[in-house]
């Protein structure tokens, strides 16, 4: 289960790589698909279907606006620039990379190993759960039951981006 | 461990695209590869060896499910992640429209 | 845009209206099996970019539809709140509480008021989904003439 989602994960590492650095703006867009793709079948791999069965459909979705985008504008990218600037922002970028890498594999040995996760917090929404909500679904039952604040939050967040979306792209009639 | 390193290099991979590149498309598709990472790390901490979907079987008992917490915090972020790239991409139709560029250096000396 | 050959289109009317099918099974199912509001509302919003693609911008007059789906969404999201309210008044008197009875578990009928709240989320966020991509189709269009 470790070395096949390792392999994945490399997968995606190699796809974000090119990603950026794609000479082409359509064949950015499109390759960034290849990570988001590659997440529904970790998902999967994972024991968690409800997500991957929203990722598949959001991640559809997102691709189509950003190649519509794209399709009507420059599709090339830019020279790349050989002065001080970019070799400044590339040599301090690598060396916090860097310095973020060796902060995080001290940080993580306080963590469980992969697998052996103890259901500390979950005790209390899982033992039971099934009764009290009345739904066979945990992950729905705690997100319209336990948690239906943070749904509510969500659906508030949607309505706002669709209204500034509306407000962005206003056409003003000319008088 | 190896996995959450992993993660680790593809959120790192997504930070160093975010501030070295220039045109505003490759921004936004570096903070989408950021996203994708924090949501697989949060779904990798909460999963139990030998363990099943949270839905519950009633004629078995005594079973292992993998933890539903992380889950229902990812499935609201997948689509708050949605409406940020949505935002994101609106303002960009908006400054190549003014501007003819994406490029965000010559928008900032341009300034019309 | 303009549309795409009649192959495509003829298809689009078929399959379109399965994906619609599949939602709706998706949000009404969605305490007895893996989905729920979020995914079937991504999933009807698709039905609807699917046909808007297939059939392009000139057979369909986007304007009246960006208005007609703003106000859906409102309305959804209204409902949603006025259903929370009046968790105020009945039973445990908590806002957002589960009050409706919990019938047994496994049927479909059952788990109090979430199969509603799974209804209304599912078409809030079908209708911002398909607003948001009704007001990019129309800003292109109108940039072009």
């Amino acid at each position: 289960m470790e070395l096949t989602l390792s392999i994945l994960i490399g997968f995606m590492i190699i796809g974000a790589i090119f990603a950026i650095h794609a000479k082409d703006l359509l064949s950015a867009v499109i390759t960034a698909g290849i990570v988001g793709y590659s997440l529904v079948i970790a998902f999967l791999l994972l024991k968690a279907p409800d997500l991957a069965i929203v990722q598949i459909v959001i991640e559809t979705v997102t691709l189509v606006i950003m190649v519509a985008v794209v399709l009507d504008s420059t599709r090339d990218e830019l020279k790349f620039k050989n002065d001080y600037k970019s070799f400044t922002n590339i040599t301090l970028s690598i060396i916090f990379a860097a310095v973020l890498l060796f902060f995080f594999v001290q940080a993580i040995s306080e963590l469980n190993l992969f697998g052996e996760h103890t259901l500390r917090m979950a005790e209390s929404y899982v033992n039971g759960a099934a009764e009290k909500t009345g739904s066979v679904n945990l992950v729905t039952g705690v997100l319209f039951d336990f948690r239906g604040y943070d749904t509510l939050g969500e659906a508030t967040i949607l309505f706002a981006a669709a209204l500034g979306v509306l407000t962005i792209l206003r056409i003003q009639a000319k008088k | 461990m190896i996995v959450f390193i992993l993660c680790f290099i593809l959120f790192l991979v997504g930070l160093y695209g975010l501030i070295t590149r220039r045109n505003l498309i490759k921004i936004v598709i570096s903070l989408s590869i950021m996203e994708f990472s924090v949501f697989l790390f949060l779904v990798l901490i909460g999963y139990i060896d030998a363990g099943v979907a949270p839905i519950v079987d009633l004629s078995l008992s005594d079973q292992i499910y993998v933890d539903p917490l992380p889950q229902a915090m990812v499935l609201t972020a997948i689509v708050i992640g949605l409406a940020t790239t949505a935002m994101l991409l609106a303002i960009a139709i908006r400054l190549y429209r003014k501007y003819k560029t994406f490029d965000i250096r010559e928008i900032n000396q341009l300034r019309g | 845009m303009k549309g795409m050959s009649i192959i495509v289109k003829k298809v689009t009317q078929l399959i379109s209206g399965i994906i619609f099918m599949y939602g709706i099974y998706i949000i009404t199912h969605g305490h007895l099996t893996p989905g729920g509001g979020f995914a079937g509302g991504a999933i009807i919003a698709g039905a609807y970019i699917l046909l808007i693609l297939a059939f392009g911008s000139d057979a369909v007059n986007l304007r009246s539809k960006e208005k007609g789906s703003s106000l859906i969404e409102s309305l959804a999201i209204f409902i949603v709140l006025l259903l929370a309210v009046f968790a105020l008044f009945m039973g445990a008197k908590i806002f957002f509480a589960n009050y409706l009875p919990k019938g047994q578990l496994g049927e479909i009928i059952s788990a109090g008021a979430i199969p509603l709240y799974n209804i209304f989320i599912g078409i809030e966020v079908a209708a911002a989904i398909i607003t948001i991509f009704l007001a990019l189709v129309i800003f292109k269009e109108e940039a072009k003439k």
